[in-house]
């Protein structure tokens, strides 16, 4: 039982440390430009593409991850060119239009490129297997990996924007853009900036989970939605609001999953325990998130406490 | 005198709508359920029964699109769950219908009261919330929803569930009649534009406009907008929900897929398409939306890909949707 608890802990960190490089894109591009973009998703799947088609032409997954990531900075930064510089000044409505079009066009986009069936990419040979951690318990590698490479990001993304003269000029912005731009900061090459960088950590994730998750069009689509659940959580905006979110929404889920029957089977008779799980487990992070817009109705750890 | 000073709750886009419609908006609407009304005729003329069939769907989206718009263009709320209510009265169909109860009318009382009930329940949560919150708020309780219906393997779970027969009407099977079922949704569209119409027009209206335009100013004079929009997402809510009833009776066929996220963006694409704000708007929409997605799909399988470019040109380079377009093109003064 420890073990299995321990083990599940492990997954809903990796899976919560997934949610945070998704989330860390989109909360910059929320906070900094007041922009909702439903297509953060859609770049977490061309990532997760672009990693399976560069290691399957190298042969190698980290010069496949290492051509993937700045082919997807690029490809950030080609959007933000073409469409989303245009929406920063346009209503919330406006923005969920263009950017669910978007969705199809990518989704869509990715089926005529790669075509509908799954991709599937090997876990590299150095990081397969797994390793012994306490007593008899084993863990897969790569997913240690995942991890490290996670915090290691959140790190550096830390140290970038309290510590940095950009992440000055973020904060900054995030609190009031129009002064930042009036004291002569270029807002537009920050912007564009912001936006490729965001783009290119929702590919590293993408890129990250590609060896253990099959890559298919609409992969986006829930990671989308679970990454707003975390970013409201989280507060609007705040960096380690939505750290703090993810690696919550991440362990709730998949301690919920696994927990949830357990613990009703004390309460109810077995079969009517695991149906009930079965039934609320998926619900469990809405629910969280319900209850803490309803104490709090801009997250735990909003940024902008009085802007909206 | 000074600029009035930012409104944060009330997005600029949103705040330029015009209050009851433009002139012209009830021979529009005259004009609209007229044709509606006659097109069976044109069907059976061209002898196309699908065209019926198609007919009637575009209505059901109506409804749905519009009770939207009551909250969206009415109300400046966005919200993006408004499929979960169509879903719950879906579902509402489905289980009744499974446990024997076929009677239409009973199915849509417990559908728009399970509906409107989770409406209150989400919406009390959801109104505590602003601007982006809202919007995402409310797309996790649809999501909420989803997931509920997802897991239910007693009612078909994943997969949906088929219905063994449309519901009696009365004890009778008159809905089995395609021509029947549209006249019942013909009539459903056309008392809820009517009551949306009476809703839309009197103080409560008002209020709720007001509160769209500018809220700070609403709360000033003594209002409280959260009992406004609460009702108004309620009523919405509902009436979704009777869209739903009839959704499950023109497939006879309910599954989860009918309260997906991407199914509340193209209510959403409907209500903008058409025109926010005006009640003709959404059913122009949702006929907009659907022929343009059959029409795609005529020349590929990604069609997805054409409706996604014009959803982008459309948001970037439009305001105010087809009647917008149509009052720019027509020299009207533009909103």
């Amino acid at each position: 039982m420890l073990n299995l608890f321990l083990l599940q802990t492990l997954n809903g960190l990796q899976f919560g440390i997934l949610l945070f490089l998704v989330a860390a894109g989109l909360t910059l591009i929320f906070g900094i430009m007041d922009l909702i973009n439903l297509a953060h998703g859609v770049l977490y799947m061309v990532g997760a593409y672009l990693a399976a088609t560069f290691t399957a032409y190298t042969g190698d997954f980290f010069l496949g991850l290492a051509i993937a990531l700045p082919v997807a900075l690029a490809f950030g930064i080609l959007l933000e060119r073409l469409i989303f510089q245009r929406l920063y000044e346009r209503d919330h409505l406006d923005q969920v239009l263009a950017t669910f079009g978007l969705i199809l066009i990518l989704n869509e986009g990715v089926k005529i490129l790669w075509g509908a069936a799954p991709l599937s990419v090997p876990i590299p040979d150095m990081l397969a297997g797994s390793i012994p951690l306490i007593g008899n318990l084993r863990y897969p590698l790569f997913r240690l990996v995942i991890i490290g490479a996670g915090l290691a990001t959140a790190l550096g993304l830390y140290l970038l924007v309290h510590h940095t003269r950009i992440g000055m000029l973020l904060r900054a912005g995030a609190s009031n853009g129009p002064i930042v731009s009036a004291l002569g900061v270029d807002i537009k090459r920050l912007f564009m900036l912001v936006f490729g960088l965001g783009a290119m950590l929702a590919a590293l994730a993408g890129a990250l989970v590609a060896p253990i998750l099959s890559v298919e069009p609409g992969m986006g689509d829930s990671i989308l939605i679970l990454t707003f659940v975390v970013i409201v959580i989280g507060g609007v905006g705040s960096i380690r609001g939505a750290f703090v979110a993810a690696i919550l929404v991440g362990l709730v889920d998949t301690l919920g999953r696994t927990f949830g029957p357990i613990l009703l089977r004390t309460l109810m008779d077995p079969s009517a325990a695991s149906q009930t799980g079965r039934t609320l487990a998926p619900m469990l992070i809405y629910i969280l998130m319900a209850a803490v817009l309803f104490l709090r109705p801009t997250g735990l750890f909003p940024a902008r406490a009085a802007a909206r | 005198m000074k600029a009035a000073p930012a409104r944060p709750d009330a997005p600029s886009g949103l705040a330029r709508l015009p209050y009851a419609g433009r002139p012209g908006a009830a021979t529009a609407a005259g004009l609209l359920f007229a044709s509606l009304a006659l097109f069976p005729l044109l069907a059976h003329m061209l002898g196309d029964p699908f065209l019926l069939v198609i007919a009637t769907r575009v209505m059901i989206f109506g409804l749905a699109a519009m009770s939207l718009d009551l909250i969206l263009g009415y109300g400046a709320l966005v919200s993006f769950g408004h499929a979960a209510f169509i879903g719950i009265g879906a579902y509402a169909v489905a289980i009744l219908a499974a446990h024997g109860i076929d009677e239409l009318l009973i199915q849509a009382l417990v559908a728009i009261a399970a509906s409107s009930l989770f409406a209150l329940a989400t919406g009390a949560i959801s109104l505590r919330t602003r601007g982006v919150y809202f919007i995402m708020i409310t797309l996790a309780f649809g999501q909420m929803a989803y997931f509920f219906m997802v897991s239910l393997s007693a009612y078909g779970g994943d997969d949906g569930i088929s219905l063994a027969a449309r519901s009696t009407l009365f004890g009778s099977d008159v809905l089995e009649n395609d021509l029947a079922l549209f006249y019942a949704v013909f009539l459903c569209l056309a008392l809820a534009f009517l009551g949306l119409r009476a809703v839309v027009a009197s103080r409560f209206g008002r209020v709720l406009r007001g509160t769209r335009d500018n809220r700070t100013r609403m709360e000033a004079i003594g209002f409280a907008p959260f009992a406004y929009q609460l009702i108004a997402y309620v009523i919405a809510g509902g009436l979704a929900g009777l869209a739903g009833v009839f959704l499950a009776n023109q497939a006879e066929f309910v599954a989860p897929a009918f309260m997906s996220w991407q199914r509340s963006g193209e209510l959403i694409v409907m209500v903008v398409l058409g025109g926010m704000g005006t009640l003709v708007g959404p059913i122009v929409g949702s006929i907009a939306f659907l022929l343009l997605e059959d029409w795609l799909a005529r020349f590929s399988e990604h069609w997805r890909l054409g409706l996604g470019i014009v959803l982008v040109l459309l948001a970037l380079f439009t305001r105010g949707g087809i009647s917008g377009l149509v009052a720019r093109l027509t020299g009207g003064a533009p909103r």
